[in-house]
C-alpha cells in the first residue's frame, strides 16, 4: 500500500515489498509493504512484539530477511551504501564506553565517511558540547541517547530512523528527546518513528503504519485514519429536547448519554458553529459544547481489537 | 583500506587495556636479547648462553622467531577481545546500521590483523638483526640475511593463528571463552594425534601425514623447534650414539596449508556474521 500524497513525482526513500521474516515458528513480520516518501514524518505504532524492530532491523542491514524485498532511493545505490545517508538509532545507544563523545562521534564520522566538522554543530543541538570529552561510559541514559541522535545527524541524513527513542527515560528525557525530534522535523527531514507510545506518535507524526502480529493493519496519513467526521459533547437546560433533536437528524449519528453530556457522533462533515446554530434555531441553548476527534489511542484500540 | 584499517585503529587507539597487552608483547619481545646475559659458572667450568652460538647468523632467525611465536597468545587476547567486544557493546549492530557492510567489516579486521602480524615481524626481525650483529660469529653479508625464510613463515605463522583467535571471536562472541576454545581446540587436536600415533595406526607414518593438516599443528610446523639444531646439543647426542636427521626448513606445503586455514578462518569469519540476524 503506498501512502497518499498531492504530489505525483514524489522522492521514494524507502520502499518495502512484501517483507517476511521468520524465527523458527514464529513469523516476525508478515508480507510487510508500506513505502515512505520525502519529508513526511512516519510512526510505526504496534504493541511489544508486533514486529517494529524487525522491519527496522531488516531494513538496516542487522537482521536477513525470509523473503520480499527492500529498497533504499529507488534501488539506485546498494543498501549499506545507502544507509550512509541515513541516520538510525535502534533500541539503546550503542557505543565505545571507553571512548569520549567526540572520540565515538569522530569513528562514526569515518563509517559514513563524512567529514568530522559537523561534530561540534550536532553536540550543541542535542547539548552535550560541555560534556564532549567525557568517556561514554560515564553518561547518563538520557545523555547517552541525545548522543546517539547527534551520531544519527552527522551525516545530515536523509531520513532519521528512531527506534523506541524514549524509552526508560525520565519525563525530563522524554521532553528533551521530543523536543529535539520536532526541532529535526521541522527542518524537513524525514523522520520515522517507532513506537508504543501512541500520544509521542500523534504528536509528531503526519503518517502511520500499524503493525500487530507482523501483519499491516492500516498504513496511510493519520488524518484519513479514520473515517468518521469526530464527535460532539454537549450540555443543555433540556437534555430531552436536545436528544430528540438530534437523533431526528440524519446528519447525526449514534447518540449517547454519558454522565451530565450527549455525545453525539457526525455523519458529515460539520464545525460546532453550526450545530450550535441549527439547535438554537429549534430553541436550545447549549450550555456546553465542544467538537473533538478520536484520539489516536482509540482508533488505535479500535484497529487492532478487530481482527 | 585505508579507510576500513583506521576506522579499527580507531577503536583500539583508545582502549587501554588493548594498549598495555600490545606494549607487554612487544617488551617481552625484546626481552629474548635477555637470554644473551645468562651465565653460569660451576667451579671452572664457564658456561655463557651467548657464546653456544645461538646468536650467530643464520641460525639466530631460526631461534628468534620460534621463541618470539610463542609471546603470540598475548596478541591473540588483544584480537579476540577486539571482535568479541563488538559484540558485548552492541557496537557491530551500530557500525552496520551506520553504514559499514559485514564484508567490510570483517576486512577492517583483518586489516588489523595484518598490521599487528607486520609490526610483529618488522619487530622481530630488528631485534635479531642488532643481536645478531653484536654476538654471532659470522658477519658476512650473505650469511647474515641467508635465513629470511623464518621470518616470511613467522609472518604468515602469526597472520594465520590471529585469523584463527579473530573467527573464533567471531563464532563464540566472549573473548574469555573464545580463548578457552582454542585451548581445548589444541587439546583436541593432541588427542587426535596421540590416538592415531599410538592406537590406531600404530608404527606408520599415517598420524604425522594426518596431523599436518590440523591447523593449529599446522602453524607450529611452520618453524620447528630449533634447540636440536645447535652444535652443543648435537655434539652431546652424537656422543650418546644419537643421530638428528630432522629438516628443519620452512615447506611449501606446510605454507600453503597455512594459507588456506587462514583464508577459510576469514571466509567463515564472514559467512557467520552474514547468517546471523544481529
Amino acid at each position: 500500500m503506498v501512502f497518499g500524497t498531492k504530489n505525483n513525482c514524489v522522492e521514494n526513500i524507502l520502499t518495502i515489498n512484501n517483507l517476511t521474516k521468520k524465527f523458527g515458528l514464529l513469523t516476525a513480520v508478515d508480507n510487510l509493504s508500506f513505502t515512505i516518501e520525502k519529508g513526511n514524518v512516519y510512526g510505526i505504532l504496534g504493541p511489544n512484539g508486533s514486529g517494529k524492530s524487525t522491519t527496522l532491523g531488516i531494513v538496516l542491514n542487522v537482521v536477513n530477511k525470509t523473503a520480499g524485498d527492500f529498497q533504499w532511493f529507488n534501488g539506485q545505490i546498494d543498501t549499506h551504501n545507502a544507509l550512509k545517508k541515513v541516520g538510525a538509532i535502534i533500541e539503546r545507544p550503542n557505543f565505545y564506553p571507553y571512548m569520549s563523545a567526540f572520540q565515538n562521534l569522530q569513528l562514526v564520522c569515518k563509517i559514513k565517511e563524512v567529514s568530522e566538522e559537523k561534530i561540534t554543530e550536532k553536540l550543541q543541538l542535542v547539548g552535550l558540547i560541555e560534556r564532549k570529552d567525557s568517556k561514554f561510559s560515564t553518561f547518563s541514559l538520557g545523555m547517552k541517547q541525545r548522543l546517539a541522535i547527534a551520531s544519527a545527524l552527522l551525516n545530515d541524513p536523509e531520513i532519521l530512523i528512531l527506534d523506541e527513542p524514549t524509552n526508560g527515560l525520565d519525563p525530563q528525557g522524554i521532553h528533551q528527546i521530543r523536543e529535539i525530534i520536532k526541532t529535526i522535523a521541522s527542518q524537513g527531514t524525514t523522520i520515522l518513528l517507532a513506537s508504543h507510545l501512541l500520544d509521542e506518535v500523534e504528536k509528531v507524526c503526519t503518517h502511520v503504519v500499524i503493525l500487530r502480529k507482523g501483519v499491516s493493519l492500516y498504513s496511510g496519513s493519520v488524518e484519513a485514519m479514520n473515517a468518521s467526521h469526530g464527535f460532539l459533547t454537549m450540555q443543555s437546560d433540556n437534555m430531552k429536547m436536545l436528544q430528540n433533536a438530534l437523533e431526528g437528524n440524519p446528519a447525526f449519528g449514534t447518540v449517547k448519554r454519558e454522565g451530565d453530556y450527549l455525545i453525539v457522533y457526525l455523519n458529515q462533515p460539520m464545525d460546532a458553529a453550526e450545530v450550535n446554530k441549527l439547535l438554537f434555531e429549534k430553541g436550545i441553548t447549549l450550555s456546553h459544547l465542544v467538537k473533538r476527534k478520536e484520539s489516536l489511542e482509540e482508533q488505535f484500540l479500535e484497529l487492532t481489537k478487530q481482527n | 583500506m585505508l579507510r576500513l584499517l583506521n576506522i579499527e585503529l580507531q577503536k583500539l587507539r583508545y582502549n587501554r587495556a588493548a594498549k598495555v597487552i600490545s606494549i607487554i608483547y612487544f617488551v617481552l619481545i625484546t626481552f629474548i636479547a635477555l637470554i644473551a646475559s645468562i651465565e653460569f659458572n660451576f667451579g671452572d667450568f664457564h658456561f655463557r648462553v651467548a657464546d653456544q652460538g645461538i646468536f650467530n647468523f643464520p641460525y639466530i632467525w631460526h631461534f628468534n622467531t620460534y621463541v618470539a611465536a610463542i609471546l603470540k597468545l598475548f596478541l591473540a587476547i588483544v584480537i579476540v577481545s577486539m571482535m568479541s567486544n563488538e559484540y558485548s557493546y552492541r557496537t557491530l549492530k551500530q557500525n552496520l546500521i551506520d553504514g559499514l557492510s559485514k564484508k567490510e567489516f570483517v576486512i577492517s579486521k583483518f586489516l588489523t590483523v595484518l598490521l599487528f602480524a607486520g609490526i610483529s615481524t618488522v619487530f622481530i626481525f630488528l631485534v635479531s638483526l642488532i643481536l645478531g650483529l653484536s654476538f654471532s660469529d659470522y658477519n658476512e653479508l650473505t650469511i647474515i640475511f641467508s635465513g629470511m625464510e623464518y621470518i616470511g613463515a613467522y609472518f604468515i605463522k602469526l597472520v594465520a593463528f590471529f585469523s584463527f583467535c579473530l573467527f573464533l571471536g567471531v563464532l563464540v562472541k566472549r573473548s574469555a571463552f573464545a580463548l578457552g576454545f582454542l585451548i581445548v581446540w589444541q587439546i583436541v587436536e593432541w588427542l587426535f594425534y596421540g590416538l592415531m600415533k599410538w592406537q590406531f595406526f600404530k608404527d606408520t607414518e599415517i598420524a604425522d601425514n594426518v596431523s599436518q593438516f590440523f591447523p593449529l599443528n599446522a602453524m607450529a610446523n611452520l618453524i620447528k623447534e630449533p634447540l636440536s639444531r645447535l652444535g652443543a646439543i648435537q655434539s652431546a647426542a652424537n656422543q650418546l650414539g644419537e643421530n638428528f636427521t630432522k629438516d628443519y626448513h620452512v615447506t611449501w606445503l606446510n605454507v600453503l596449508i597455512v594459507l588456506v586455514w587462514t583464508a577459510l578462518f576469514i571466509y567463515w569469519s564472514y559467512a557467520i556474521l552474514k547468517k546471523r540476524d544481529l
